[in-house]
């Protein structure tokens, strides 16, 4: 099978006034086959939502893409034109901002926004656009179509906001869905809601999808694969079912150690909870060596030194650690 | 931790109403408490879960003076201060301080974090120019932050280290009472547990009194004694953690529970 | 919506009256009246100074005059002038129609002009053309409006491109209705200009502002990820989302549409309400002076107006608006 997406030796920065760049994103590589959900695991100061924004060329104007590619049926998206990534851009590829209540123009009501994406990527009459909104809606909204369509997004809660936001994306029939922390502002059953629906969406339209997020329960039985970001570099790639159960890179246990969990009979009430010391979004990265070292409670010599190579722990798993190698 | 017998705040049938205008023009009535009863001990954490627009949030602004309720009462340590004038709740409102979800939005980006500190410490007025500063650095090393961060500006600061900022501002009066009002949602899974430990570290030491509002199960489950499920304003289940959690009695509560994402959980059939 | 726009309508009238009320107050108790140059003249004897008094009623009680003069209003006279020994009313209507002639020219003409540049503007925020064309209108802000004015008139007398002043050419009359527009036009250039130049760095200051700070929204961004092309995003996305302060800005714009322009009519010597007024205030012919005041306030609460109609027209969110109880 052909990868949809083929990322190489992504490197992303950002200028910063008067200092050095700073690097968001160093060396990430990773293929997307079609119809998979990669899950990308990442906190504040991991890079994660540069990775989304630099695939479309989405970043702010002081960020740069310094090296990389990014080939997505045939083309690279880090060197297209900026007429071609229009083309692309909800047509073939579509973001799903987080944020559903301010990704939604204010006072344009929701049916029209849908319309707007039609119109921008379809050059047909009205009355085909105004019936494939229709479409894409009813998808979306079973029930309620007329309603939600002629609603201000003031008027809809936040689970019906981001459905808006998902028929936006999904209206012009892209192959590749790439969602930015789509349900961090929802409640849990809400949020569980809209993984059905991105899990409908893969099903039925055979869309594959990049899902982001920092919350790892979300993409339990949900994502096929998972690729943990950890100071804009990959710590693990692999399977989901594998790295949620047992992960291999400290960074990833010492995540899921730190989640409080109501599992089996225990309820771990009154007990603390064990942490990782200190603030990745904040501090800035070490000059050399693993990224994670000095927050890394099973660090080693090497660590300081130089960065870990991948090393592969199986055909599909993927970890940048000492402990295993490189 | 020494209870006393007294509940440190007592809510009776608390209802709170809303007029809106939809978007006919007319004018509707919204009930976001619809009569909402519970105590809670001192030194005691109750959580109050729900789905959004249960009105958990709702019930932490009047319960913090916020908002004035529409009927009801609000017995803390023994005064009802919901009935109380402007003039006396002033008194009182040291005594419970609340703690937002967005601390960006509760903390003046304008300021320095030496500013924010002080300014609940020059309004209350007890101590000279002189003993602030001291204060103030006492304060941050309380919720771990160091004293180099009195000159940063809150823009500056990561989420965790700003909610951390949000607690030591609201410790500065020496509350009774915190509610943490999605204090945690916004942050990431590992700032979580640190600030969800420094959280029961301040209520071990300092004997505080936590209303812990969230939509996290699993959080709440791991900081609150007691928990209570709200649903559209009403309260349908209340008691003991372990209790409420493992032998669920009614419907909203199960379907909370199962819609809990967790890490354990194996591919599930689609809800319908 | 309707008990919006009533409560409004109320507000506008109240407003009204209180102005009306006040404006008469200020003139009468401001020392002097129209006849005192007459007094002066030895040639006209107390007595007839008496009896012009009696028949302007001068000599009565304020409260008597004010509610006269508000039955006048009411019949569509608005009181009598002195000097012009008539009716107030046809003589303001018709200076009005031709300050409006200008200010309607010169405030459409300057939005269309600040809104695409402002767009433009806001685009490039913080770079170089964009920090060219904020130091132009600063400078053209910073420049008094009657330089402006007596500049372009320079221009006009140097150049002997435009007329040196008025509305018409003394053989108007005799001009064909493609020759009188014609010569209309001529007559409103610089003037027009004057007025479009001191209005414009303000608006374009404001567009851009409002213009650059949504451009940002997260909705822009996610517009833009849609594949939405620039130019809708632009005008479609950004500028209507930005409409809020923009629309607070045009009732201002109509409200000033008559009391703006008093300095560049006097300067150019347009036959607007400026003149008249100036003439009026000067010489204590009272009730052009109160009636002036009035018709200007008319537009500027009539500016707020539709202000509020636009804004409840355009941002939905304002029109659910929740109470507590």
């Amino acid at each position: 099978m052909v990868p949809i997406l083929e990322v190489q030796d992504l490197h992303v920065s950002y200028n910063s006034s008067g200092g050095a760049p700073y690097s968001a994103l160093a060396g990430v590589s990773f293929q997307l086959m079609p119809k998979e959900i990669l899950g990308v695991l990442g906190e504040s100061g991991s890079g994660k939502s540069t990775l989304a924004t630099s695939l479309l060329r989405l970043l702010p104007s002081n960020g740069n893409i310094s090296s990389g590619t990014a080939f997505f049926e045939g083309k690279d998206l880090l060197q297209a034109s900026v007429g071609e990534l229009e083309q692309i851009r909800g047509k073939r590829i579509s973001l799903v901002y987080q944020e559903p209540s301010v990704a939604l123009h204010p006072t344009i009501r929701a049916g029209r926004q849908v319309l707007h994406v039609l119109a921008a990527h379809e050059s047909e009459r009205k009355s085909t656009l105004v019936r494939k909104r229709r479409q894409v809606l009813s998808s979306l909204f079973p029930e309620d179509v007329d309603r939600i369509s002629n609603s201000y997004p003031h008027q809809l809660s936040g689970g019906q906001r981001q459905r808006v936001l998902i028929a936006q994306a999904i209206a012009c029939g892209p192959s590749l869905l790439i969602a930015d922390e789509p349900t961090s502002s929802l409640d849990p059953a809400t949020q569980m809601e809209i993984l059905d629906v991105f899990r409908t969406l893969r099903d039925e339209l055979g869309l594959a999808m990049i899902f982001i997020t920092h919350n790892p329960a979300l993409l339990a039985g949900f994502a096929d694969r998972v690729l943990v970001l950890y100071g804009g570099r990959i710590a693990e790639l692999g399977p989901a079912g594998t790295i949620l159960s047992l992960p291999r890179h400290p960074y990833a246990k010492a995540l899921f150690q730190s989640m409080p969990a109501i599992s089996g009979d225990k309820t771990n009430n009154g007990k603390k909870l064990p942490v990782i010391t200190g603030d990745s979004s904040s501090a800035p990265l070490p000059r050399q060596g693993c990224v994670f070292e000095p927050r890394c409670p099973e660090r080693m010599e090497d660590c300081r030194k130089r960065e870990p190579a991948a090393v592969n722990l199986s055909e599909s798993h993927t970890v940048f650690c000492f402990k295993y190698g490189g | 931790m020494a209870t006393n017998m007294e509940p440190i705040l007592r809510v009776e049938k608390l209802v709170k109403k809303y007029q809106r205008k939809n978007s006919a023009g007319s004018s509707e009535e919204l009930v976001a408490l619809g009569g909402v009863s519970f105590a809670v001990a001192q030194g005691t954490t109750l959580a109050v879960v729900g789905e959004s627009g249960s009105g958990k949030s709702t019930l932490g602004f009047c319960i913090s003076c916020l908002e004035n309720p529409t009927t009801g009462s609000i017995w803390f340590e023994g005064r009802d201060i919901a009935v109380l004038t402007e003039n006396e709740r002033r008194h009182i409102r040291p005594q419970i301080q609340l703690i937002f979800q967005d601390p960006s939005n509760s903390l003046n980006p304008r300021w320095r974090v030496q500013e924010i500190l002080l300014e609940p410490l020059i309004l209350q007025g007890k101590l000279t120019r002189e003993e602030m500063k001291p204060r103030a650095v006492a304060l941050l090393a309380q919720v771990g932050l160091s004293s180099d961060m009195l000159q940063r500006s809150p823009a500056k600061l990561s989420g965790g280290q700003r909610q951390r900022l949000a607690i030591a501002r609201a410790l500065a009066l020496e509350p009774k009472l915190l509610i943490l009002d999605e204090a945690l949602s916004a942050l990431d899974c590992s700032i979580q547990a640190q600030i969800a430990n420094l959280l029961m570290e301040l209520q071990r030491k300092l004997g505080m009194t936590y209303l812990f509002i969230t939509h996290d199960l699993a959080m709440a489950a791991h900081l609150a004694d007691e928990i209570a499920v709200m649903y559209r304003g009403r309260i349908m289940e209340q008691g003991p953690t372990r209790k409420v959690l493992r032998c669920p009695t009614e419907e909203i509560t199960k379907n909370l529970l199962a819609a809990m994402p967790s890490l354990d959980r194996a591919a599930r059939p689609p809800l319908d | 919506m309707m008990r919006f726009f009533l409560r409004r309508l109320r507000h506008a009238l109240f407003l009204l009256a209180g102005v009306s009320i006040l404006a008469f107050l200020f003139t009468t108790l401001a020392p002097g009246n129209y006849f005192d140059e007459m007094r002066l003249n030895p040639q006209i004897s107390p007595e007839t100074l008496a009896a012009l008094r009696a028949q302007y009623q001068l000599d009565k009680p304020l409260a008597l005059r004010y509610a006269s003069w508000m039955n006048s209003v009411l019949h569509g006279q608005m009181g009598f002038s002195f000097a012009y020994n008539g009716p107030v009313a046809p003589l303001l209507f018709v200076r009005a129609r031709n300050t409006l002639l200008l200010t309607i020219t010169a405030t459409l003409i300057a939005w269309v002009i600040a809104l695409p540049l402002g767009v433009w503007s806001a685009e490039r925020y913080g770079r170089l053309p964009d920090r060219l064309l904020s130091w132009a209108a600063a400078g053209l802000l910073v420049i008094p409006d009657l330089a402006l004015a007596l500049g372009l008139l320079v221009l006009a007398v140097r150049t002997g491109w435009f007329p040196t002043g008025g509305m018409t050419s003394l053989d108007f009359e005799s001009l064909s209705f493609g020759g009188k527009v014609r010569d209309l036009v001529w007559h409103m250039t610089l003037p027009v200009a004057a007025l479009v130049f001191s209005a414009l760095p303000l608006l374009l200051r404001h567009v851009r502002a409002a213009v650059a700070e949504v451009l940002d929204a997260p909705f822009v961004l996610a517009a833009k990820g849609h594949g939405i092309p620039r130019r809708t995003l632009l005008y479609r996305y950004a500028l209507r989302a930005a409409a809020n302060p923009l629309i607070s800005l045009f009732g201002f714009s109509v409200g000033a549409l008559l009391s703006g322009s008093l300095l560049v009519e006097v300067v150019m010597s347009w036959p607007g309400l400026g003149p008249l007024l100036l003439e009026s205030i000067l010489s204590r012919d009272l009730y052009i002076v109160i009636g002036g005041v009035l018709l200007s306030t008319l537009f500027l609460v009539g500016g707020n107006f539709l202000a509020d109609i636009l804004l409840y027209w355009a941002d939905p969110r304002i029109r659910t608006e929740t109470v507590a109880r």
